[in-house]
Formats: structure tokens, sequence, C-alpha cells
């Protein structure tokens, strides 16, 4: 994937299919070809059959894995708690009332087009997304050193930062934090950048294991990319204190390292916009240059409208326009412009200060809503006594909490009391509601008395 | 902007000249900077919050050239700033009506108007997306009835648009048929090239175009095809082939076939205009179902930025037909595994539009008749700069290829420099390589289209 891979010149296209099951068979690692138990035999009429004969079903993705295995319960008590969405006390998904208006107000607008918009998007939108992330005052967009671009929610604005980096920077390494999101490392792979680890979440405290990260990023070799989670770190929801953030950031100027921010979450997390971007504007604030990918997908709650942007800070703002450029032939490519909708819905609220007064108070409803979740299961499990430190869910930010819970208890709470959530013990805080807070602790309590 | 050299010692931030800066970061510790021609060795970095020591660096990106300015979005603006009351832009690649305006179909307010009433939510597709969209979509191209859908033989996945849809397709190619050739005609629309260089998958050209009868070369066009490598992927344009509008005929589209399946080629269709070319979407789908139904494995990309104006949407769809069902499943989860990591899941709006439209007898009807509009528009526009052109060229030169091409280009066979005179003296702006945009025509300015071609066609070298 990242190039040096040995050219091929079979001689008929079915050698050429072979190669490539080979190839895809040495990576997966557990079969091996030409072994009597090989399921996949190279007969004459399999090659004719299909063109497609050599690929191999993908597993399921592992997070969306567990929202199918919920749906198939039949129990009544159920609990879905993998699914990274915000879900209301009924357990409802949300679409905010401020969005639903900017929806109606654009529907009912007859002079509104459905014209491409330009590679880089909506103009507007992109405009008012920088000032949002980076404050209103930011001296980076006053001088004009900031290219802003629409890109498909947080996924689409990394891949796109990522293409441009594997492109236009020199070091096509990324240091990515220990336990992350687990479409990080397949995102950067894929535009060719190597992936590398630090040391992030440790388990002992359930907390940030901080001296590890300080070590690892102190031994990255100079100018790499480190990808930051700005706020409310997914899955663990350990974020570094304002102190950490900032010794961070000097510790990563003093080796040139690349931030590289990925903020799903602001507003979202402490339930003001300007705290959880706090991280990204300490480093926009020495002057020095960072990528931001930024997501509406929960702070909106507009998820399938796939609207985010890919900001980069430039030195200068003849670099910024320079990078623009060079973004757009990038993003032309791979799907032309960005999609509408979405992006008009963000703008538009962002530029009326009613809706997005609007907008901030139903923001921290959301936040708020989470929090009392994490109350609620904590003082729960002290009510129950349950053995154990339980304080990191009331530490832990944002929609996710790292219960320190293994695999096996894990198991268990699925088999025993039907809570569905990922094997790595990640819960979904939005997914709880008070009422379904006692069934939780009682299936947490069961495991931790029961299992080891 | 500052230019003057700031002291080493703590200062507050001005914008850096980049002129004359040189930084050496691989030596870590220590910079090494030319600033002005003076010399300055900083030790170590270190910021303080509140004063920060000036970082004589130079941006990272420095050496990242100014990306060349896309051809198409030059003549438009080109135009903008043309004041000519006779000024034409047929640059343009969006539907135009008479009157110059951009169009939002009734259907598609309809629609939209139908999915607020109803409130629904705004949670993430499945990474192949709306199931409802990607089952009318497969059934719009092949046909509800066709074999490929009852057999579950297609592979179907909502793209962004044709090109979204076209880059799983070319990623797909890379990783599972590496080494392998796409075919393209010559010309071909502009991006093609681009999305295939971007996923790294090798191209080249078939002969296409041919200038001498502003026709197909299709002795051409056959001769290249069997003369590519075994295996190739032959990217080939449903209908309405953009830039020159020039479409084989149906005889034509059996002796392609012919030699794809002698060649075991993999036909790999863009089909951007389903009914938007001819007015209905059987006919535009006819070349795509002759190989399907020839029992061939194909690749589909559909776009419904034009047919049904839905442009910023970014709804298409990335069909792949297989051999069997298990192939079909296998694929599609393959696709999957290829939007993940590049947006996760496509965007619901558009698709929810196109869902409701063709899932609704009433709307449904009702497209296909402003479909019918916008293709009789076009048509009606081609007749009467035929007739012009008929009228008022004496030289006898055969003007029926602009009633023989069909969609929203035409590539009038005029010369760049041609091209140019149409535009410097008469303020028709198209783009270099002779191709014009019909949807940007109106009706009256017909004859005045057609006294430019007319002349810059006898008139210039």
């Amino acid at each position: 994937m990242h190039g040096g891979k040995a050219l091929l010149s079979p001689s008929s296209s079915a050698d050429r299919r072979l190669s490539a099951l080979v190839r895809h068979l040495e990576g997966s690692s557990s079969i091996v070809m030409g072994s009597k138990d090989s399921s996949i035999a190279a007969s004459p009429t399999s090659a004719r059959n299909s063109v497609f004969e050599h690929i191999l079903q993908a597993s399921e993705d592992p997070i969306l894995g567990v929202t199918v295995a919920y749906n198939k319960d039949p129990s009544p008590v159920k609990l879905n708690l993998g699914v990274g969405a915000y879900r209301t006390e009924e357990g409802k998904p949300l679409v905010l009332n401020v969005v639903r208006r900017a929806e109606q107000m654009l529907v009912n607008d007859n002079s509104r087009v459905k014209e491409y918009l330009p590679i880089v998007g909506l103009a507007d939108f992109n405009k008012l997304s920088a000032k949002l992330i980076l404050g209103a005052d930011s001296p980076a967009i006053q001088e004009n050193r900031v290219t802003t671009v629409q890109c498909l929610s947080g996924t689409g604005s990394l891949r796109i930062g990522a293409e441009f980096l594997s492109r236009h920077y020199n070091q096509h390494i990324i240091y990515i934090p220990q336990p992350t999101w687990g479409n990080h490392p397949k995102v950067f792979a894929l535009s060719g950048i190597t992936v590398k680890f630090y040391r992030y979440y440790d388990p002992a405290t359930r907390g940030l294991d901080f001296q590890g990260l300080l070590e690892d990023l102190g031994s990255a070799p100079s100018g790499a990319i480190v990808l930051l989670h700005a706020c409310a770190h997914n899955p663990t929801g350990v974020d570094p204190t304002p102190q950490q953030w900032e010794q961070i950031r000097q510790l990563m100027r003093s080796k040139a390292l690349l931030p590289f921010f990925d903020s799903a979450y602001q507003g979202f997390a402490s339930g003001n916009l300007d705290s959880d971007a706090h991280s990204v504007r300490i480093f926009v604030a020495d002057g020095g240059e960072c990528l931001v990918a930024q997501s509406y997908a929960k702070n909106m709650g507009l998820y399938g409208e796939r609207v985010g942007a890919l900001s980069i800070v430039c030195r200068t703002p003849d670099v910024a326009g320079r990078v623009e450029s060079q973004l757009k032939l990038v993003i032309r490519p791979m799907y032309s412009n960005p999609p509408l909708h979405g992006a008009s819905i963000v703008a538009r609220i962002l530029k009326d200060s009613n809706m997005y007064q609007e907008w901030t108070v139903e923001l921290k409803a959301m936040a708020d809503r989470i929090i009392s979740m994490r109350q609620k299961l904590f003082d729960a499990l002290r009510n129950r006594g349950t053995p154990g430190d339980w304080s990191h869910i009331i530490k832990q930010i944002g929609m996710f909490t790292f219960t320190g819970l293994n695999r096996n208890q894990v198991s268990f709470m699925t088999e025993e009391y039907h809570i569905y959530m990922t094997s790595d013990g990640r819960i979904s805080m939005a997914g709880l509601s008070s009422k379904t807070v006692p069934h939780l602790a009682d299936a947490i309590h069961a495991a931790v008395t029961r299992l080891d | 902007m500052a230019s003057t050299v700031p002291p080493l010692a703590s200062a507050s931030i001005a914008p850096l000249q980049n002129d004359g800066l040189k930084a050496n970061f691989k030596t870590g510790t220590s910079l090494q900077c030319t600033f002005l021609g003076k010399e300055f060795y900083k030790a170590k970095q270190s910021f303080t919050r509140t004063s920060m020591t000036v970082a004589v660096k130079v941006s990272r990106f420095n050496d990242i050239t100014m990306a060349p300015p896309d051809p198409i979005l030059g003549v438009s603006e080109a135009f903008k700033a043309d004041t000519h009351e006779l000024k034409l832009n047929l640059g343009v690649g969006a539907y135009r009506t008479e009157d110059l305006q951009p169009l939002v179909l009734n259907v598609v307010k309809k629609a939209e108007n139908l999915m607020l009433e109803r409130g629904e939510n705004k949670e993430y597709l499945p990474i192949e997306g709306l199931a409802a969209f990607n089952k009318v979509t497969a059934e719009l191209l092949f046909g509800a009835d066709s074999a490929v859908i009852q057999q579950q033989r297609v592979a179907t996945v909502q793209g962004l648009s044709g090109t979204g849809s076209l880059r799983l397709a070319a990623a797909l190619i890379e990783r599972y048929f590496p080494g392998s050739k796409v075919l393209i005609s010559a010309p071909t629309w502009g991006n093609h090239k681009n999305i295939f260089n971007d996923a790294r998958v090798p191209w080249s050209e078939y002969r296409y175009y041919d200038p001498k009868t502003v026709g197909l070369d299709f002795e051409g066009m056959i001769s290249d095809i069997k003369a590519a490598p075994e295996g190739s992927f032959v990217l080939l344009h449903g209908c309405a082939h953009n830039p020159t509008g020039i479409d084989p005929t149906p005889e034509q589209w059996e002796i392609i076939a012919d030699v794809i399946q002698e060649k075991n080629h993999i036909p790999f269709f863009d089909v951007a205009y389903q009914g938007f070319a001819s007015g209905s979407l059987d006919k535009d789908a006819s070349s795509v179902r002759l190989f399907a139904a020839r029992g061939m494995e194909l690749l589909v990309a559909q776009s419904y930025s034009k047919n049904l104006g839905l442009y910023a949407e970014r709804i298409g769809a990335m069909n792949v037909v297989c051999s069997s069902s298990d192939a079909a499943v296998r694929v599609k989860s393959q696709l999957k595994r290829i939007a993940r990591p590049m947006y996760s899941n496509p965007p619901i709006h558009g698709a929810r539009i196109v869902a409701n439209i063709v899932g609704n007898t009433e709307l449904f009807n009702e497209w296909k008749e402003d479909m019918e509009l916008m293709a009789g528009r076009i048509k009606s526009v081609r007749q009467k700069l035929y007739d012009g052109l008929k009228a008022k060229d004496n030289s006898g030169k055969d003007w029926s290829f602009v009633l023989k091409q069909i969609g929203m280009f035409s590539f009038t066979g005029l010369n760049k420099a041609q091209s140019d005179n149409m535009t410097n003296k008469w303020h028709v702006y198209m783009t270099k390589d002779g191709r014009i945009s019909l949807a940007g025509l109106p009706s009256a300015k017909c004859d005045y289209l057609a006294d430019a071609i007319i002349d810059s066609y006898h008139n210039v070298n």
C-alpha cells in the first residue's frame, strides 16, 4: 500500500488474479496457499466463472457488528451501548430543533439551487467552521493563514488531510494514541502514511499515561505527524488537563512534530464550545502550523449528512493559498465537490445569532444529559458496593467511557444481562437513560464480582 | 507583514517571510537559519505561553507549488468578466432553462417537502448507503425484471455521485486486479484520468473521436480494445459521451461487446445521463442492458447529478454485476472496506430524494416528464442550431453531426484557434477542445451561435 510493492507481470488475467489472491491470503496469514486444507483451489473453471472469484468476504466492522447483534436479541431489557450516536432519555435518536428550523428555511427558500459547490465546498460554511474551532478573534484567521475546505464529516477531513500530507509533507509517519478510534489507522495507512502508536491510556489508573505519552512523542523523529483528539478522546474519554496540554505543546514544538487534531466533539464534551477547543487554540496561538479535522456529526446531530471541515493553519497566507490549491487536486478525483445539504444547515445556524444561541443551549443539554448519566452510573455502583474504584466514570468525558472491564466480563454482561458494547470495555453513555442505569449497574456489579 | 529581522529574544509572533529562510529540521535540536544573509544559530526552541520566542522557521509546506487552476472553471470566470451583451456561456456543465437559469425539479422539491413533513432522523447510513436507494438505483439501471436483479448478482453501493462511485471502483481494481489497465476513450471526461491516477490504476487510451468525420472512429476503437492485454477494464460512456456527444449505434455496441468478450475484458460503464440524453430512462440504459443480458460481468457507475438535477447533493452508485450472488456479496463487502476509510458512510439527503421519487408512482412519472422536457429542450436547440448552420452556410459542409450527437455536450470540430475566435470575436465561451454545452444555449441564441461557428470554421485556421 505504501508503494514499494513488487511489480507483477503475469502473462494472463487468470494468473494476475491468482497472484492477487495469494497476496491477499498472505496478508491474513491464516491459510497457506497450496495446503491440502486450503479451500481456495486454482481450478481452471473457477477463474473463468467470475473475475471476482478471488475476492473474499470482508469481516463486518467490529463497532457496527455490536448493533447487528443487538438487533437480533429479543430480550426486553437489552441495552445498546455500542452506538456512537446520541440518544435521548427515551432512547431515541435526536434531530435538534434548531436543525429542523434551519432545514425548513432551506427547503422553503425558492431561490436556492442545487448547483455544484466549488471543490472546496460552501464558502460561508468554511469561514464559519474555522471561526468556530479557532475562535472568531484568532490571529491565524485574521492573518489569512488558514485554509479550510469542506469535507465529508470527520472521516473525510482526516482522509483529505492524510492524502495531502502523503503527497506534500516529507515525513510519512503519524503517531496515534493507543487506543484510538478504530478507523484512524486505516485512514492513514491507505493514504500511504506509516502508523505508529504513542502510549495514552493507562489501564491501571483508567486515566492518562502521561509519562508514556511524553516519552513516546519525545522519541519520535523530528517532523513526524501526531494525531491528537482535541477533546473527549475516543474510545477512552480520557483527556489531558490544560497543564498537560501545554506540556504536550511545548514538547511537540521543540521537536517540530506536526499536530493533526481530530475534533469530533466540540461543545459536546463539556457543553462549552470554547473549552472544548482549548487544546487546538493553544497550538494555533504559538504561531505554528497544524491540521484540524472537524465533524458536525455529534455536536449538531448531523451524522448522516456527512458535514465536516479540514483546516490547515499555515505560517503565511501565501503558503495557505498554495496548500488550498493542492487540496483541491486531492478532492477532485475522490468525489469532485462536497454535499450541499448538511453544510447549508450548519452555515445557516452559525451565521444567525439567535439560531447559534439556540444551538448552544441544545448542545449543552446533550452534554449535560451525558454528564448526568455518568454521575448516575457512578452513584449506582457505589450504592451497590461494587468493588473497585469507579471514579473514572465521572472523570472521563464525552460520549464514551472506558469501563476497564475485560473481554470475559463484557461477554458475560452480553449473555446474562443483554448489554451490548464493544469488547474493549467501551460503553456509550449516550445510550443510557435514568431507567436503564440500574440494569447496567447490576450487570457491571455481577461481572466484577463473579469474574476477574 | 513584517519584513524586519525579529530579535532572537522574546518577541510577539509576526508573520514570517519565507524568502531567504532555510531551516534544517533534521538536526532536531538546533536550527540553522539564513535570514537576509545573516546566519543565526538557535540552540533550542522553547516557548512559553505568554511570551513566544521567535521561531525563525519556514513553513513545512513551503515547497508546495500552486496547483494549476481547473481548465473548465477558467471558462466560467472569463465569461463573468466579459461585459458584452451577446456573450454566451457554453462551458457550463449543468442544465440551464431557456432563461439560462439553473433548475431544481419540482419533483425534487416535492420529495424534500415530504421528507420534512415526515421528520426523519439524521442517523448514519450503513457504509453501503441507503438500502431503499440501492434497490431502486439498480432496478432503474438494469430494469427491475432483469436477470441480474432477479438473481441478486449485483453489488450496489451508494457513492458520491459519479466521481465517488468511479473512485470506489478504481480502488477495487487497484486492490484486486493489480496491474490491470483501464482503457479510456480519447477524449474522455477530464477527471477520469485524475481518478485512475490518484487510485494508482494504470490506464491507456483507445481511439474514439474522429476529427475528420466529427464522429466515431469505430475501427480505431475496436482495434485498440482488441490490442489491449487480456482482462483489461474498458471504460465506456453508457450514453451521451462526454465531451463529444458521439455514441455508438446499437449495432456498434454489439460489436464492442463481442470484442470485449473475446478478450475477457471487463466493461466499466460510466452512466451520468440516464434519461437525460434521449429523455427515456430505458433507452439510455440500453447499452448497459445489452452487456448484462449477455451474462457478462461488469461495473457501472451512476450519477443523479444531471437527470435529477441533484448536482450538489452528490448522489450516485457503484454497481458490480457478478456471475453469482455469492460473488456479489463478497464484492459488496470489499467496496464497503474501501468506503469506510474514505468517508465512513455516504450522505443521506440525496439518497432519500431519489428513493422517494422512484418509490412513488406519481413522483416517478413526474420525473420522467421532467427528463423529457430537459432532453427535449436540448434536442430542440440542436435542431435549431443545425437549421441555422444549414441555412447560413453555403460551403456544403455536413453539419448533421449536431443532430447525431446526443446529450449535454457537442464536439463542434473546431480547433483551438477556431475556438479562441469564438470567444475573442463572438464572445462565445467554450472549452479549447471545441466542446460546447447545449445546456447553456437558449433557443433565441441559436442563430447567433450558427454565425459564430460558420465564421470560425471558414475564416480561421
